[in-house]
């Protein structure tokens, strides 16, 4: 066979775990093979194949930023096979990755700009790895906004980088509990992530929204900035449809003429307007 | 241009011992229990003589049922991974008709637009094939409304036209000539004679073109779910299909060790799309059968400039419930064209 084999993923070590939330883990991620190491790069907004061997593989964004060298990271709920097979494995373990696949976060266009994120839930990871590239850049953007929003207290992800993105005097975080999630503990706001967003009311100007979360938190959200007065192509998100192949072959995630996985993951409303909702 | 040759009925047999003393696999449509499909076959005389259509696709030859991308062996904080490499024979598929030869192209339009696939390639690459025109027909044929036809060369290395003295053979493509070259002595020349005479007539049913410009408008239509009533999702019209290559990739595997396989998969199918979540972009069977109509008629030319069907009609004669494709597809034509 003369041509690579494209299925083939690379060999990771897990090089640490996190407990984020219940069911939910990061992995730090290392080649196993030096050369592949080197030749790796990714920019934010990709996404991956990762297998767990033995029960298969499954597609999460890269988690980190790529301005923090020589690991990737993958934030994952247990909640199927791959999942859970992914979840009993260990610190010094092996796992496969394919990837860096689909398009990104065009940062460099962003420049001077406000940054709005908003996202609950699961869905912080792919933003994560764009708002540590802002940070890492930080003198390139103007201010920062960070909503974030989950379930319950426990639900939230991250917890000790939401709490280094709350001490920075250069970031703006919002957090935020679904009723009845909060605790007597908690500071932060209680309410659904939309009407919270509604209440912050972001001034559109020079600014960049980019909002990743649960289909309703999306749908919800959506029509909030646009009473706000944000411009559908300065509104971006992310799409996870389901994925086999990763490389535009298998048909799974075809929107309409796009594949997620290729034209995507990546996607201004403007564009999703053009496209069926079948994401 | 083809190159014009007159064959022999009883020449087949020795063309057949040719390609075998060549070291290539024959597949042909055989008869067993009433239907006809392709099978390793070693002279002339096993071949079909009265199908209209196998009713599985030659697709098998170049993107297997399953197939294996790769394997591994397991061991505590050790994984010894190998990738697959196909089996990919020297085949030649004969007798099956032009539309279906037609279907290589667009497998290869979705395994080969980005990335290459190097399991496809490595078969096709393997793989001649000798159709053979129409003389007849069935209430399923489509082939001239989405651009093919009985006599279509495309697809085919060698076309065979069947005329009174066996066959008139249009030799299209180095591997066409290649196989001329095993066995020189069977092909006359021959000139351009009446070949359309020959053929069956199949009118066109709709007007594509139309049709393709006419769906984006239908999108959010009834339409779909009023066809898709009866449809049970049970993907039978993807797996006969042959320029369906949607496929799932799943693993097989114990503690010890484990492959990984690819398979023919179905956008029909309830589970296709559908996130461990439970949220699932199209949870209704009128938006899957949608999707299959609007994937081959408006997203393949999107994307690929050109469609994801031939008009075979192997869709509609192995539908359980019949749902006839050509029939739903002049319905959305009509559809297009209605205030």
């Amino acid at each position: 066979m003369s041509e690579p084999n494209i299925y083939l993923p690379h060999l990771m070590r897990i090089a640490a775990i996190t407990e984020e939330a219940p069911g939910v883990r990061t992995f730090r991620l290392e080649f196993v093979d030096e050369a592949a190491a080197q030749a790796f790069s990714f920019r934010t907004g990709q996404f991956g194949l990762y297998s767990a061997f033995g029960d298969g593989e499954s597609t999460f964004c890269i988690a980190s930023s790529p301005t923090r060298k020589g690991y990737i990271e993958c934030t994952f709920r247990e909640v199927g096979r791959v999942t859970a097979g992914l979840a009993d494995k260990e610190v010094g373990d092996i796992v496969g990755f394919r990837g860096p696949y689909g398009n990104i976060f065009p940062i460099e266009d962003w420049k001077g700009k406000n940054l709005l994120f908003i996202t609950g839930g699961i869905a912080l990871p792919p933003l994560r790895s764009a708002i540590w590239n802002c940070l890492d850049l930080r003198d390139r953007f103007g201010d920062i906004t960070i909503v974030y929003g989950a379930r319950t207290v426990n639900d939230l992800v991250y917890k000790a980088e939401l709490k280094e993105w709350a001490e920075r005097p250069d970031v703006n975080l919002v957090l935020t509990v679904d009723p009845g999630g909060d605790t007597p503990e908690w500071t932060g706001k209680v309410g659904f992530v939309p009407p919270v967003v509604e209440q912050l009311a972001p001034s559109p100007v020079n600014t960049i929204a980019l909002v990743c979360g649960p289909p309703i938190m999306i749908k919800l959200t959506m029509p909030i900035l646009n009473k706000l007065g944000f411009a559908p192509e300065n509104i971006y998100t992310t799409l996870e449809n389901r994925m086999k192949c990763g490389v535009g072959k298998c048909g799974r995630c075809n929107t309409g003429s796009s594949y997620v996985c290729k034209d995507g993951p990546v996607y201004t409303l403007a564009q999703l307007g053009q496209l069926p909702a079948e994401y | 241009m083809a190159d014009l040759y007159q064959l022999s009925a009883a020449s087949l047999d020795a063309l057949f011992t040719a390609l075998q003393g060549d070291g290539r696999r024959i597949l042909a449509p055989t008869d067993r229990d009433g239907r006809s499909e392709l099978n390793p076959v070693h002279s002339a005389g096993e071949v079909a003589q009265d199908y209209i259509q196998t009713s599985l696709s030659a697709k098998e030859t170049v993107f297997p049922k399953v197939e294996q991308l790769l394997s591994y062996d397991l061991a505590p904080g050790r994984v010894e991974l190998a990738g697959a490499t196909p089996r990919a024979e020297p085949t030649v598929v004969f007798g099956i008709r032009p539309c279906e030869a037609g279907g290589f192209q667009a497998l290869d339009a979705v395994f080969n637009w980005d990335s290459r696939d190097a399991f496809f390639n490595a078969r096709m690459a393997n793989l001649a094939v000798i159709g053979i025109g129409c003389t007849r027909k069935d209430d399923a044929c489509f082939c001239t409304s989405v651009g093919g036809g009985p006599g279509d060369t495309k697809g085919s290395d060698i076309l065979l036209t069947p005329n009174p003295g066996g066959y008139l053979a249009e030799v299209l493509t180095d591997k066409g000539r290649a196989i001329q070259a095993l066995a020189p002595e069977l092909f006359a020349p021959a000139e351009a004679a009446g070949k359309a005479a020959l053929l069956v007539d199949v009118p066109a049913a709709f007007d594509q073109p139309a049709l393709t410009a006419g769906l984006p408008a239908l999108f959010d239509g009834p339409l779909w779910d009023e066809q898709a009533l009866r449809c049970i999702g049970c993907g039978a019209c993807a797996f006969v299909c042959p320029t369906c290559v949607c496929f799932d990739i799943q693993e097989e595997a114990d503690k010890q060790s484990g492959r990984r396989l690819r398979s023919w998969d179905s956008c029909g199918s309830s589970q296709f799309t559908l996130h461990a979540s439970g949220h699932n972009p199209r949870a209704t069977q009128g938006a899957r059968w949608r999707q299959r109509v609007y994937h081959k008629f408006s997203y393949y030319p999107d994307r690929y400039g050109q469609l994801g069907c031939v008009g075979c009609g192997k869709c509609t004669r192995a539908c359980p419930v019949d749902m006839n494709l050509k029939e739903h597809l002049v319905e959305a034509s009509q559809a297009t064209v209605e205030p």
